[in-house]
């Protein structure tokens, strides 16, 4: 017991960090919601929400509290063990990801040195939540969905996975802190642009947005595999998918956009504090990514695999080929001049 | 006891629980899900052993691929067939059998280092002077370096496989009708303006 007594204030301001990070991302996950069916709306010539609160801002907490006090229905065939724990799985796994991520200089819950590997072995568990959901539900259009996901997910988890690759040649470390810092003297989306699109598109599909929301598809799939969720379980849901998109954002923001820098080192710009600069840029992906949604129509599954397996892949490892050979005879790679 | 002790024990103890789950319990997705637990918890232990590298590494590509492919398949089966344990026992002997050499390896090795673990420091560690780099420089630097032959033979044969894989269930089979997007972008000498008289129409 003197293990845990001697250790308890570590312990509890380990804690108060991890209610410091998930306060914001909440307060992010409602602001993005309203966000995306206002901007959705506007596209398509409606209001969108606007009756519950000034503008409407209130919708979104007073559909939280609508799911929260319905009842949770069990299938009678369900596994239930398993259908209950996959949400908590998809939820839990999104929020941890937030662990690494800094948002300002030094202002990070855990600096560790292998950072953009974690983020990238904590997304590709989040497979898991949906495979889980779809087989526990026992119906078909769960399942369908279910498997749609894992294959769409693992897919474009390797494109994705080159793409980071390209950006650490041009780092030279792991740490998600160095590579906004190797960002100083030019963001990564300039020399890099190709692989900025790859990366968002790419972004897209691995959190199951539209265009490629095919997991989800209403009118082949009912609601994928949610479709046997109702209540919290299916809140659990909602919110582990918006905190996906708002950390895409965020290593879209890191990996290409420059962190927390601002655009230009003079003096009015830097006096801003970093993390106004770093919600800004998530702010401004989150607003492509629900653009692209009100814009693009869905894509067919032989359309989106074609796109990841013979586009993005050979594209992606091209762009591998040539930034390690033009770093390498330049001599442009960390630690050669 | 350290903190650290305690968090190895949390690990080990969950890695155990979890490993003898996969083979006991009667459900084949269930014993996916443990093995993916056991995974996991086996990551945490590279963890503390600050072999963050292989950890994360393991999570990548055994959890999140290797797994996944697995829950993928074993998912498809109507595993009611597979529940019924006639005899359990059949695969005993062989069982025993692997242990048994698992068993007289970990031997091997103990004897070897004479039964002082420092030892085995010597024996796996490779590079002289690791402790001023991170483990991912230190494996990059040793793989790319004095192992590079190994290495891309093992890539190699990892392409064989892949290769061979595809050839042996790739048929081609008549009356599939196929996209082919270039020749749908393609409407050179497939499109013609006309200009069309009011009143008469043409003949297409």
């Amino acid at each position: 017991m003197d293990v845990l007594q001697s250790n308890i204030l570590e312990l509890i301001t380990i804690i108060f960090y991890c209610i410091l990070i998930f306060i914001p991302l909440l307060i992010g996950v409602v602001l993005a919601l309203y966000a995306d069916r206002k901007i959705w709306a506007a596209v398509q010539k409606r209001r969108g929400p606007n009756v519950v609160g000034p503008f409407g801002l209130f919708q979104v907490p007073a559909d939280g509290l609508k799911f929260i006090f319905k009842e949770i229905i069990l299938p009678d065939s369900a596994d239930k063990t398993v259908f209950l724990i996959a949400p908590i799985i998809t939820l839990a796994l999104s929020i941890a990801a937030w662990a690494v991520i800094p948002v300002q200089a030094g202002v990070v819950l855990a600096n560790i040195n292998v950072g953009i590997l974690y983020i990238f072995a904590i997304s590709s568990l989040g497979v898991y939540g949906i495979l889980m959901a779809g087989w526990a539900s026992n119906s078909k259009y769960p399942f369908f969905g279910a498997l749609r996901s894992a294959a769409q997910m693992v897919s474009y988890e390797v494109s994705i996975g080159f793409v980071i690759v390209t950006v650490l040649m041009c780092v030279g470390s792991l740490n998600l802190s160095e590579i906004v810092l190797a960002q100083k003297n030019i963001w990564f989306f300039i020399p890099l642009f190709p692989m900025f699109i790859v990366f968002f598109i790419s972004a897209l599909a691995e959190t199951n947005r539209p265009p490629f929301d095919l997991p989800e598809a209403e009118s082949e799939l009912v609601a994928g595999y949610q479709t046997e969720y109702s209540g919290m379980p299916f809140v659990l849901f909602l919110f582990g998918e918006y905190i996906n998109i708002l950390l895409m954002c965020a290593m879209t923001t890191i990996l290409f956009l420059g962190g927390w820098l601002p655009p230009i080192d003079i003096y009015p710009l830097n006096a801003i504090p970093g993390f106004v600069w770093f919600i800004l840029k998530v702010t401004l992906v989150f607003y492509m990514f629900a653009m692209v949604k009100a814009f693009v129509p869905r894509y067919r599954y032989d359309q989106l695999m074609r796109l990841g397996w013979k586009v993005f892949l050979p594209l992606s490892l091209l762009a591998v080929v040539l930034t390690s050979s033009i770093l390498f005879f330049f001599k442009l790679a960390p630690g050669m001049s | 006891m350290s903190i650290s002790l305690l968090t190895f024990y949390l690990f080990s103890s969950i890695l155990l629980l979890s490993s003898l789950m996969v083979i006991s319990t009667k459900n084949p997705v269930h014993s996916v899900l443990f093995l993916i637990l056991a995974f996991l918890n086996a990551a945490g232990i590279f963890v503390i052993l600050h072999a963050e590298f292989l950890a994360m590494i393991l999570i990548i590509v055994y959890v999140g691929a290797v797994a996944v492919l697995f829950l993928f398949v074993v998912m498809m089966l109507d595993f009611k067939t597979s529940l019924e344990k006639d005899n359990i026992l059949q695969y005993m002997p062989i069982g025993l059998l692997i242990g048994l050499v698992f068993i007289a390896e970990l031997v091997i090795v103990l004897i070897n280092t004479r039964l002082d673990l420092s030892n085995i420091q010597i024996l796996s560690n490779p590079l002289d002077n690791f402790s001023d780099q991170s483990n991912t420089e230190a494996i990059g630097s040793i793989l790319y370096t004095n192992y590079v032959l190994y290495f891309q033979l093992s890539g190699v044969i990892l392409l064989v496989a892949m290769v061979g894989s595809i050839v042996l269930t790739l048929r081609d089979r008549e009356g599939v009708k196929r996209q082919i997007v270039s020749e749908q972008v393609d409407r050179k000498g497939k499109i013609e303006l006309v200009n069309v008289k009011s009143g008469e129409g043409v003949d297409i």
